[in-house]
């Protein structure tokens, strides 16, 4: 019994073997993400021009910040399905709001809703002990009801409050604010997670919990907080959407949570935790991104994206497996 | 017929070795195990009796040699070939399925059929046929998981019977089990071979392999040392063969701890899972070593302490009058680390730098306004890693890609930075080569010689005699035994840990 766990392998040679695997796992999904580019710049006159670009990140503008803090909830360990339904409910209370009070207030009440959802999930996750996939599923139905409560199944049109638009719709240097916004937010998050302590404790929370735990990190608190800035994140981009189209409605976000992941995971952000970082999962959303753009510009039939896109995502998954095989 | 069937081997193995990476488990080991014998297999942990019972049963296949089943060489490739070939193993940890009845776990996998339905009227009139002729009285209805250790045991042995094996496996069998279940197992394991069957027995308990065994065969190292006649043996004559060989001087030379040095741990009448009041004291400058034997709760005892496990009652103190608590984030704090059983399992991360992993327990340290000051953590990591003697091809390297020796060392390392005052490490050189061992015996001994208390807990005899000061024995939860000085002998140590 002593013996299976004692095996000291040949040092160099496994060392070696891993340096040259990690160096192509840690251009990742880089290499993909260029090639994919050019080949567009090259296909089709269109892509790339500012106005173009700029679409897709206004387009994405939701979606990166949400994938932004998941990649925080996947590196920890835990996994959040919730978040589709938490844009669609800070969006609708939002703009229920913004019908009849400032956009600040809106603004400040959306969001609270997601920081709120957020620690229920944690705290649902790490007191009573839920795995963390069936407790943000479970949520995501709550959640999604509560939406449809909230607005009685309509949409909620702002065309008369066009003051509300202007968190995401103002031009600050010819560019959108929400693309400011996601470019702000992902950049905090990304270093929140690459250089505080915090963002250590999440890489040693998901990699080995009781290791984390005997070295003194307080695992179940950082579980917590990864749901919160999760949550948060759901909340704030909800609010940016409905700011940008003027509406909001309960059934927006129904396959958000996986379209988030899909890019967390195409970023190559372990789905077992312990391993990833932001601004993979910034390319990852934008490669899936850039794939949905080409369909459209070369006017290829878009029954094909989403088989395309899910032999990514397997593809992405399998080069995961394999390399963590590999190392053990 | 039993006279005629002892002098058929049964099964014979000639020259089997077998390798876990660089460690030899087995080295050209050859055995025969006699037709209708209870054969024993002894040894100190790791000795390999454990390793040579699963080759057998067709877990592990030999690196090396030859396995013979009645005459007849076979490679056994799996558990489910040597079951084919009537060959079943009792494992230590037991394998029935909770939530299905006894009966169905006997014949899982073996249910007697009627068109792809499983014919449960069948399977009952054989389960009781079964049942009977073995003599066990179970309920054939009541789920799996309801029945106690040795009960389930039981249901392991129909299940094997049920196969038609004719040679079992047990490892540890009675490890789990109260008085009366051992002895009624007793009972059944004499009844098998009464029956013509053969059993193998891997135990540490001796009492029990001199009582029950015809043939003991005794393990060191991976090697055999002899086989001979159970009748032959005493508890005494297999303690010195388990042994065999005088301290070697892999060891630095300790300096004796002041007379009046004052107490870095105070642990009094400690009761949590798997301690039943344990009290003791390390003093500063004092390497206490815990021997006892694997599942005698000397890891318990050192979670507990730690904080990692919850405690029951009793109280520990350290030096400076303070009780940790708050789990091992308090006890770092107050000062008391511990280095873990399992390094892969409960304290490396593998995936990430050999930096991260030694800074884990101190980030605040190398940190300012929650950001992580990453050239400072450079510095203090590579302080510390030099003076635990780590050797890797950069501090920055992945931590998975580091030698057992240099993993443990970066364990030391992660401790030592959180500056404690009493150092309780459980099986600190397991899995480590030569080298690291002795640059770990003296990294502790330098240690104590600055004033730590240190508590080794560890499986190798050799170890805790050659590092401590003072050795304490546990078995079954409780302390039996304290040696100091001229009474710290193997045999003294291997006594205490076997006392019933």
């Amino acid at each position: 019994m002593t013996a299976t766990e004692a095996s000291p392998v040949p040092e160099q040679r496994s060392a070696e073997a891993t340096t040259v695997l990690d160096r192509v796992r840690a251009t990742g999904i880089a290499i993909p993400f260029a090639a994919l580019f050019i080949t567009l710049s090259i296909a089709s006159s269109s892509f790339l021009t500012k106005v173009n670009l700029l679409n897709i990140l206004d387009q994405q503008s939701a979606t990166l910040i949400i994938a932004a803090a998941g990649t925080l909830v996947l590196v920890a360990g835990g996994i959040d399905l919730s978040v589709g339904a938490i844009y669609a409910l800070a969006g609708v209370t939002a703009a229920e709001i913004a019908q009849h009070s400032p956009s600040a207030l809106a603004i400040f009440v959306g969001v609270c809703v997601g920081l709120a959802v957020g620690l229920v999930n944690g705290l649902v996750v790490t007191r009573l002990r839920i795995n963390a996939l069936i407790a943000t599923l479970a949520m995501s139905f709550v959640v999604a009801g509560i939406a449809t409560l909230v607005t009685h199944g309509n949409l909620v049109v702002l065309f008369e409050h066009p003051e509300f638009g202007d968190l995401a719709r103002t031009q600050v240097l010819t560019v959108k604010t929400s693309i400011w916004i996601a470019v702000v937010i992902v950049a905090v998050i990304g270093v929140f997670l690459a250089r505080t302590t915090a963002g250590r404790y999440m890489y040693a929370s998901g990699g080995n919990s009781e290791a984390a735990r005997l070295a003194g990190v307080r695992v179940d608190a950082i579980r917590v907080l990864t749901f919160v800035v999760s949550g948060g994140a759901a909340g704030l981009a909800g609010v940016i959407d409905a700011s940008r189209v003027l509406s909001a409605q309960s059934s927006s976000g129904d396959t958000l949570a996986f379209t988030v992941l899909a890019g967390i995971v195409v970023g190559g952000t372990s789905i077992l935790g312990g391993e990833g970082a932001v601004w993979r999962t910034v390319l990852g959303v934008l490669f899936i991104a850039l794939i949905g753009n080409g369909y459209d510009l070369l006017g290829l039939d878009p029954l094909y994206e989403q088989i395309t896109l899910g032999v990514i995502l397997l593809l992405a998954v399998a080069a995961d497996a394999w390399a963590r095989q590999r190392r053990s | 017929m039993a006279g005629l069937a002892e002098s058929r081997p049964h099964i014979e193995l000639a020259d089997v070795s077998k390798h876990f990476g660089a460690v030899r488990a087995l080295d050209s080991v050859s055995l025969t195990v006699a037709r209708g014998s209870i054969h024993a297999l002894v040894g100190e942990n790791g000795a390999g009796k454990s390793t040579l019972g699963r080759i057998v049963a067709g877990v592990f296949a030999p690196d090396g040699g030859r396995v013979l089943l009645d005459g007849e060489e076979i490679v056994l490739r799996s558990p489910r070939e040597a079951l084919e070939r009537g060959v079943a193993a009792i494992a230590q940890e037991l394998n029935v399925v909770p939530q299905l009845s006894v009966a169905d776990n006997v014949f899982l996998g073996t249910e007697p059929r009627r068109g792809g339905f499983v014919a449960r009227r069948a399977l009952r009139r054989r389960y009781r046929e079964l049942a009977s002729s073995a003599g066990f009285e179970l309920p054939a209805a009541a789920p799996a998981g309801r029945l106690r250790p040795g009960e389930q045991q039981q249901v392991e042995i129909l299940r094997a019977l049920s196969r038609n094996a004719e040679l079992i496996v047990m490892d540890e069998p009675t490890a789990s089990l109260s008085r009366d279940e051992t002895a009624r197992l007793h009972g059944i394991v004499r009844a098998l071979a009464r029956d013509g069957r053969t059993v193998l027995l891997v135990s540490h308990f001796l009492r029990e392999v001199l009582e029950l065994a015809d043939t003991v065969t005794v393990l060191r190292d991976g090697q055999v040392v002899r086989t001979s006649p159970a009748a032959q043996e005493t508890e005494d004559s297999l303690i010195q063969a388990m042994l065999g060989r005088p301290l070697t001087s892999a060891f630095p030379d300790r300096r004796e701890p002041a007379a009046d040095a004052p107490p870095a741990l105070t642990v009094s009448d400690l009761r949590a899972p798997g301690i039943d009041g344990v009290s003791f004291t390390v003093r500063r400058g004092e390497i206490v070593g815990l021997a006892g034997l694997v599942g005698a709760g000397r890891t318990e005892l050192a979670r507990a302490i730690f904080g990692a496990e919850r405690v029951q009652s009793g109280e520990v103190v350290l030096g400076d009058g303070r009780s940790p608590s708050g789990g091992p984030r308090g006890s770092l704090r107050s000062g008391l680390a511990m280095i873990p059983e399992s390094r892969k399992e409960q304290g490396l991360l593998l995936e990430r730098s050999v930096t991260e992993n030694v800074t884990l327990a101190s980030l605040p340290e190398v940190s300012r306004y929650g950001f992580v000051r990453r050239r400072a953590e450079r510095r203090r990591a590579r302080e510390i890693l030099d003076r635990a003697d780590v050797r890797a091809a950069s501090y920055g390297a992945r931590m998975g890609s580091l030698s057992g020796g240099n993993q443990q060392k970066v364990l030391f390392a992660r401790m030592l930075l959180c500056g404690p005052a009493m150092l309780i490490a459980d099986e600190p050189t397991r899995g480590v080569d030569v080298g690291a061992k002795r640059a770990i015996y003296d990294l502790l001994v330098t240690l104590a010689g600055e004033g730590m208390g240190v508590l080794v807990i560890s499986s190798e005899l050799e170890e805790v005699l050659g590092l401590a000061h003072r050795v304490l024995v546990m078995r079954a939860g409780r302390i039996t035994g304290e040696l100091t000085g001229d009474q710290m002998t193997e045999s003294a140590v291997l006594a205490a840990a076997f006392a019933a």
